[in-house]
């Protein structure tokens, strides 16, 4: 038996259309993660905080807002910051395609858009977790 | 039922279930989109217990099942009122005198998340969201830019603004003002309706007291000052959208309306003035008839529970009118040209609901804010239904049809099922602090996530019929980072310009008459925004004085 | 001493959560000694928190409540600690924990550290790494810790061998009274608080609590009944000095004694049964398939073998 994955799922900023973080947070338990949700309304310093105080493994940001650009870059920076950066930071939402290859190259290990089955985020998840420890 | 007809009925089953035995049906069991079970055929023993004049009658009549007009389209069509609102306001001026030089009757103003949540575009909690999701207004200077040149006596506007609702509103009425126009002229909707926000969309501020006295501060406001105002659009649309059913979807938008009903009247207020006033919102998914039937079931179902619960006798204030947007969670990134057949069936489905007023989502909402190109196409969609299709000429065309008046009564059964039990909660707010019907919402939104990956539900482009592209090189339009220094620098001007000692006066005002009981919000929100007091200054007031919300998830 | 341990009385907060997690999974693990290890050194440096649980019925507000404490000791200047236990799924294991939605004000606040644990299983209203987690954390520096159970309306006596306060939470309309009685509840309280107490019935819950409360008339502490509505914060106060006055008691009389000895009888009582059911399964895992096949031959039976593996732990 290896250790359980520990994910953050988090809502930054004042997005407040919170289906996808549930639905995923719930898909996540059922794949036998514990699930660390941290509800709306949430700065890049509380995200950050709670991934350190939980001791996960990835962080899970769910925005719908366009403002993708600004939240991933802060809150993979703050991770840096915090010699954090073996913490996974994955998302998904209303992120066009072609916005994608920029959050890649902030640090992001993968995102992922409108449609996606939570499968596939599972699978994705597990194998990251695994390479990465 | 005569036996002729029972022995030709029970003919057809024993034939139709040979049928099935040789070539077997599509699904063991057939659904609504919602959810509701569906038969292979629906016949008049359906509808046996129906009586026409109690439970359908005719258009413009109690309970108006047809509509809540007695000739409906063939007068006036509804009003195509499209949803716009991105950067600042400037922009967002251009983008409706656009719509407006194209048809559109109504303008519907979409405002970015900080206005939405009372906070000015300097805050720090703004940062990254100045004009994403809508228009950034801070004071009333913004909203002067914003409907420049726009008279405000000829339009109807309709604002998507909740909890802050009041400034908005006063801003409004500012700007009417400053064009020579009284507000007793002014037409038009705010949302208003803070319920939906606690359960579905997240854009709340206080807590649910205050938040319940800042709305019937409005009603009373507007009955004696804005009286062509519709004053709450009590929403179905973002229930629907967080993932609920039809059912939910009527049955927790109506329980909230019943809680506003409630609320006004402890405060005095009488139901047969300010149920006049009283708006709906709801959404338009996929299923075409079961979504006709859910409009039917919802005006039906209101109109009893203002009549028998409420004893309202007017029946002006027992008439469900509503606006329609169609779905924006059936809108998919993969195909997105899809997307405006979908919207066209979602449309058709509102207006063969009788609906009062229509938005047509554009084809790339799902990767982006839309392109004036693709929000011309959403237009162009609702005129074609309204000047081509016929559907208009002839009132309610599917009343009569079995499943169609089945269904009316299922949804409005089960949705009275649902007000039952909240009733036995001690009324939506209990229930929205005991997370039921968030939990319920997240339930069924999280059984249609299971149904389309295992393809019990199919969506086109998604699980079945992919194909591979990219949309890349589309064209999307974006806000840039450059807009929220640009609002920001604006503000600050402002705020050096205005008389700074009246704006403070002012908002002790707001706070002497927040901490009162009795008085009425409004006037005294009014004259803070006249001196340009921002948004930000006067709900951060109001959240000294009241606190603010924190959700309660129960998952 | 370990760089672990060293990180952890410095307060390096990576460190504290790598070692909470360390705790959390060590029955996953073939050997404990990691986690073990790591205990015996920082054993020494705890003992100086104040360890608070908060337990009570789902919906009775814990959350807030502890919310509500953590900015009453910010505002005395104390450290705080929070750990906040969630049911797992029994299906798959997972779980999602959100608790601390109610408490993220202060996640960015460096003197406030707050855990989440799934239960994994345990019964009690806390989980197996709920005990070890509050010694770190009082290891790291915290001047007070607070555990908020599963809250499954329950008996939830485990918080009672970790915390040296317990608070029970009772809101009137849940018909708390009856569950105080059923479930030995009021064996556990040091605190009773009657939350959401602007809501109609909460007077009649505090007058029928004291009534119970009579009852105990010879003991020496009393639980004191303290009126809160944490939403807006009323009775925080109040609560903060009952909760003080209760530690004094324990540190003034033999009680306080009494409850650490009890403490450390059951914590050596726990290692000792963990232990053994480790060591136990691995022996049995030795030889597992050799042994089943002899059963099957009727050579040997579970009595036998059981024997011998006692024999040899």
């Amino acid at each position: 038996m290896t250790d359980k994955i520990r994910v953050v799922i988090a809502k930054p900023g004042l997005d407040g259309h919170d289906r996808g973080a549930k639905v995923i947070a719930r898909a996540l338990r059922d794949a036998g993660m514990e699930v660390i949700y941290t509800g709306l309304r949430q700065t890049p310093e509380q995200i950050v905080a709670t991934a350190l105080q939980e001791d996960a493994d990835a962080v899970g940001i769910s925005i719908l807002s366009g403002a993708h650009h600004f939240y991933f870059e802060k809150v993979i920076s703050l991770l840096k910051e915090k010699g954090a950066e073996d913490i996974i930071v994955f998302g998904g939402g209303v992120i066009p395609d072609e916005d994608v290859p920029d959050l890649i190259a902030m640090g992001a290990g993968a995102v992922f858009g409108p449609g996606t089955s939570t499968g596939t985020t599972i699978d994705w998840l597990k194998k990251a977790v695994a390479k990465d420890e | 039922m005569t036996d002729n007809y029972r022995d030709a009925k029970a003919a057809y089953d024993a034939a139709a279930e040979k049928a099935v035995q040789k070539n077997p049906e599509r699904y063991g069991q057939f659904t609504t989109g919602g959810g509701l079970p569906l038969k292979r055929l629906y016949c008049p023993d359906d509808i046996e217990g129906v009586n026409y004049l109690d439970d359908i009658s005719f258009p413009g009549s109690f309970p108006f099942t047809r509509g809540v007009q007695s000739n409906m389209y063939r007068g006036r069509f509804w009003t195509m009122r499209q949803y716009a609102g991105f950067a600042t306001a400037e922009e967002s001026n251009a983008r409706y005198r656009y719509l407006l030089e194209r048809g559109t009757t109504g303008l519907s103003v979409a405002f970015d998340l900080p206005t939405q949540i009372g906070y000015d575009t300097d805050h720090p909690m703004a940062q990254g969201e100045c004009g994403k999701v809508g228009v950034a207004i801070d004071s009333l200077a913004d909203m002067e830019t914003l409907f420049d040149k726009i008279p405000l006596d000829k339009v109807s506007t309709s604002m998507t603004i909740n909890a802050p609702a009041s400034v908005l509103l006063a801003m409004y009425i500012c700007v009417a003002e400053k064009q020579g126009i009284k507000s007793d002229d002014l037409s038009g909707t705010i949302q208003n309706d803070i319920l939906k926000e606690y359960i579905a969309r997240g854009t709340y501020i206080f807590p649910p007291a205050a938040s319940m006295r800042l709305i019937t501060d409005i009603f009373d406001f507007c009955g004696k000052h804005v009286p062509k105002w519709n004053t709450i659009s009590i929403s179905g649309y973002h229930i629907r959208e967080a993932g609920s059913t039809a059912v939910q979807e009527v049955a927790f938008t109506l329980a909230d309306g019943i809680a506003y009903v409630e609320a006004a009247k402890k405060t005095g207020q009488d139901p047969n003035v300010f149920g006049e006033r009283l708006s709906f919102f709801f959404n338009a998914h996929n299923d075409l008839i079961e979504e006709v039937a859910k409009y039917r079931a919802a005006r039906r179902l209101w109109a009893r529970i203002m009549k028998e619960r409420f004893g309202v006798t007017n029946p002006k204030a027992l008439m469900l009118r509503f606006h329609t947007q169609t779905a924006g969670c059936t809108l998919t990134a993969q195909q997105p040209e899809n997307n405006v057949i979908r919207v066209t069936l979602q449309a058709l489905a509102s207006v063969l609901g009788g609906t009062q007023s229509l938005h047509t989502n554009s084809m790339d909402e799902a990767l982006a804010l839309p392109t004036e190109k693709s929000v011309e196409i959403a237009l162009r969609t609702q005129q074609i239904i309204a000047y081509e299709s016929g559907v208009t000429n002839t009132v309610d065309p599917f009343a009569g049809s079995y499943v169609v008046e089945s269904l009316t009564n299922e949804i409005e059964q089960n949705a009275i099922n649902y007000i039952n039990k909240i009733d036995d909660m001690g009324g939506m707010l209990k229930a929205i602090e005991a997370g039921y019907p968030q939990k319920e919402i997240q339930d069924s939104a999280y059984s249609y996530q299971k149904a389309i990956e295992t393809e019990q539900t199919v969506v086109v482009g998604v699980n079945k019929f992919q194909t591979k592209e990219s949309a890349h090189g589309r064209k999307l339009l974006r806000v840039d980072a450059s807009v929220g220094e640009r609002q920001i620098k604006k503000l600050h001007e402002m705020k050096s310009k205005r008389d700074n000692i009246a704006v403070k006066n002012l908002l002790d005002d707001v706070r002497k008459a927040a901490k009162s009981e009795s008085e009425n919000l409004m006037p005294a929100i009014l004259n803070a925004v006249r001196v340009y007091a921002t948004e930000g200054e006067i709900c951060g007031v109001l959240r000294e004085e009241f606190g603010e919300y924190v959700e309660n998830v129960v998952l | 001493m370990s760089v672990l341990s060293s990180k952890i009385l410095n307060g390096d907060v990576r460190g504290i959560a790598r070692a909470i997690s360390i705790m959390e999974n060590k029955t996953n693990r073939t050997g404990v000694s990691e986690a073990e290890e790591l205990m015996k050194e920082i054993y020494p440096h705890t003992g100086n928190a104040w360890i608070i649980g908060i337990t009570g019925s789902p919906g009775s507000g814990k959350s807030t409540l502890t919310d509500k404490l953590i900015e009453q000791f910010r505002t005395e200047g104390k450290k705080v600690g929070v750990i906040a236990v969630d049911p797992s799924s029994p299906f798959s294991g997972g779980a999602i924990l959100a608790d601390r939605i109610r408490m993220q004000r202060h996640s960015d606040d460096p003197e406030v550290y707050i855990r989440s644990l799934g239960a994994r299983g345990a019964l009690g209203g806390v989980s197996n790494g709920t005990r070890e987690t509050s010694l770190i954390l009082d290891a790291s520096g915290k001047d007070i810790i607070i555990i908020e159970t599963v809250g499954v309306g329950q008996s939830e006596i485990d918080i009672m061998r970790i915390a040296d306060t317990v608070c029970v939470v009772l809101v009137p309309g849940l018909g708390d009274e009856i569950q105080i009685m059923k479930a030995g509840i009021m064996e556990i309280a040091d605190v009773f608080v009657v939350n959401k107490a602007d809501r109609d019935g909460a007077d009649k819950v505090a007058r029928e609590t004291r009534a119970m409360l009579d009852l105990l008339k010879n003991k020496d502490w009393i639980p004191p009944v303290v009126l809160t509505i944490a939403e807006d914060g009323s009775g925080l106060p109040e609560l903060v000095s009952k909760i003080d006055s209760h530690k004094k008691f324990m540190h003034d009389t033999e009680a306080g004694i009494e409850r650490i000895e009890r403490r450390l009888n059951s914590e050596v009582e726990n290692l000792l049964l963990s232990r053994l059911v480790v060591r136990a399964w691995q022996l049995w895992g030795e030889n597992k398939s050799n042994r089943i096949k002899d059963m099957l031959e009727l050579k040997t039976n579970p009595y036998a073998i059981v024997d011998e593996i006692i024999k040899n732990i």
